[in-house]
């Protein structure tokens, strides 16, 4: 059964799934809150502020299906706005209710960043407790990923914290919570380092499916 | 550490690359998409196709080059030449360009950036500047926009660091200003006015026009004060490679991207 990427109109949907396809993902673009309940791994994309994100993810009834396919165990990948509706709140034009998956806070870049958006490429280094995770596997750490982003996440618990990087503040850009990961750049549009990551959750997800079916078989889910 | 960008940039006119000298005498220099690949294999932070083509037919021409580089290229792409409207900007981002660049059009309707922006996010517009120095010598500098670039450039009576500052109030989210006067003739960049235009808006400032080695992209980045730098024919004849002005940059302590 293919991966759903989540479609509710974010404007990196179509690079997201070109980058998939592109690392052999067997995906379905979708709306439907009834198949992305029943997929075996959910991608959501983003793009643009999180306030405009919850009120589609709302309408279209995809909201309150988010916190069951995360709470079964499902993989489940976030990129930039993708991460952050994850969060319990934003402070994005005003303090406003995200999905609360995560403990933590949406806020903005401080001002003594420099120029805010961060545009551009920077380093992300892996915290040594998740290190080994397989969705960061043969990604050298301290490699740089393409960022373009106004707002971070400020995640409360400092376990879930595998990647950081600098602009200001250092502030968490990769999350990985049991079968739950997230990161604050574009890994569609970061090159090698952006598709090995990609890569390595379409690998994950798929062990993770094979594992459901075939519950007495261990599979790797190195790649 | 942010780091600065270096962005080919390929002038595309019927599907295929080419290069003016000052706007004129184009030459042929390749296939987009196969340079695409090749310039992100090099170590290009991000690619730039401006569309110099005159007809609707070869704006179609164009949708499908930036089609076929989003599917094997996963590195920024920004589109420009030709948008007009908020439905151009529309087809090139499905295509899969990241970003779009608007100059003409935005002088006309300015607007054009303000329902960009809305639709799409600030992080999709850029607003390119052609810029000429206009202030006499001893004067203090002056700059202002034209449009139509190219034999016949027309004055718009515009302040270039005026329209930058309300370019990026209007919400554009890069601003690429190009030195008309520089543009061609690898002298290196016009470092005031980027340096003007740098100081003056918030959002990062992208050098363009006049690059002839990798010390004048140094100077952009460091006495200009860009956030990127933008490059043609020096890269497209293989006078130097993306690495080997990262190598020079990283020598002088600008951060860029590794391999």
């Amino acid at each position: 059964m293919p991966m759903a990427v989540i479609n509710y109109g974010a404007g990196n949907l179509p690079n997201v799934v070109r980058a998939l396809r592109h690392v052999g993902a067997d995906l379905v673009v979708t709306d439907d809150p009834a198949v992305i309940r029943a997929a075996p791994a959910v991608v959501l994309p983003g793009v643009g502020a999180t306030a405009d994100t919850m009120r589609s993810l709302r309408e279209l009834g995809i909201a309150e299906v988010l916190p069951e396919v995360v709470a079964a165990g499902r993989p489940f990948l976030g990129i930039c706005v993708g991460m952050q509706v994850l969060l319990s709140a934003s402070e994005e034009f005003g303090l406003h209710p995200c999905l609360d998956i995560v403990a933590g806070t949406v806020r903005r870049l401080p001002a003594s960043a420099g120029k805010v958006p961060q545009i551009g490429w920077n380093q992300v280094r892996f915290a040594p407790a998740h290190a080994g995770h397989p969705l960061l596997a043969d990604i050298p750490d301290g490699s740089d990923f393409y960022f373009v982003h106004s707002y971070f996440c400020d995640v409360a618990d400092p376990a879930l914290v595998a990647g950081t990087t600098t602009y200001g503040t250092p502030f968490p850009s990769v999350m990985i919570r049991d079968n739950l990961a997230a990161v604050q750049f574009h890994p569609e549009k970061s090159g090698k380092w952006g598709l090995r990551l990609l890569a390595n959750f379409v690998s994950y997800a798929m062990g993770h499916a094979g594992n459901r079916t075939h519950p007495h078989q261990h599979q790797s889910l190195q790649i | 550490m942010l780091t600065r960008r270096i962005i080919p940039c390929l002038d595309v006119k019927a599907g295929r690359v080419v290069k003016g000298v000052a706007f004129l005498n184009h030459r042929d220099a390749g296939d987009p998409v196969a340079l695409a690949a090749a310039y992100n294999e090099a170590g290009a932070d991000e690619l730039v196709f401006y569309d110099i083509t005159a007809s609707s037919d070869e704006r179609a021409i164009m949708v499908e080059v930036v089609e076929r580089t989003a599917e094997q290229v996963f590195i920024p792409l920004t589109v420009g030449g030709g948008i007009r409207s908020t439905d151009d900007m529309y087809r090139m981002l499905r295509a899969g360009a990241d970003k779009v660049s608007i100059n003409t059009a935005a002088v006309l309707n300015p607007r054009l950036i303000a329902e960009g922006a809305q639709r799409f996010g600030s992080q999709c517009i850029v607003l390119s500047i052609d810029a000429r120095r206009v202030s006499a010598p001893g004067e203090p500098p002056r700059w202002a926009v034209f449009t139509h670039t190219g034999a016949n450039p027309r004055p718009t009576g515009l302040d270039a660091i005026a329209w930058a500052r309300r370019g990026a109030e209007l919400g554009a989210g890069e601003i690429c200003i190009n030195s008309m006067d520089a543009d061609g003739q690898k002298t290196g960049y016009d470092l005031a006015l980027l340096r003007a235009v740098a100081e003056a808006v918030p959002v990062p400032v992208i050098a363009s026009g006049g690059v002839g080695n990798p010390e004048h992209m140094y100077q952009g980045l460091s006495e200009g004060l860009a956030d990127a730098v933008l490059a043609a024919s020096i890269f497209h004849f293989g006078e130097y490679s993306v690495a080997e002005v990262k190598q020079y940059l990283r020598e002088r302590g600008v951060p860029v991207r590794g391999a």
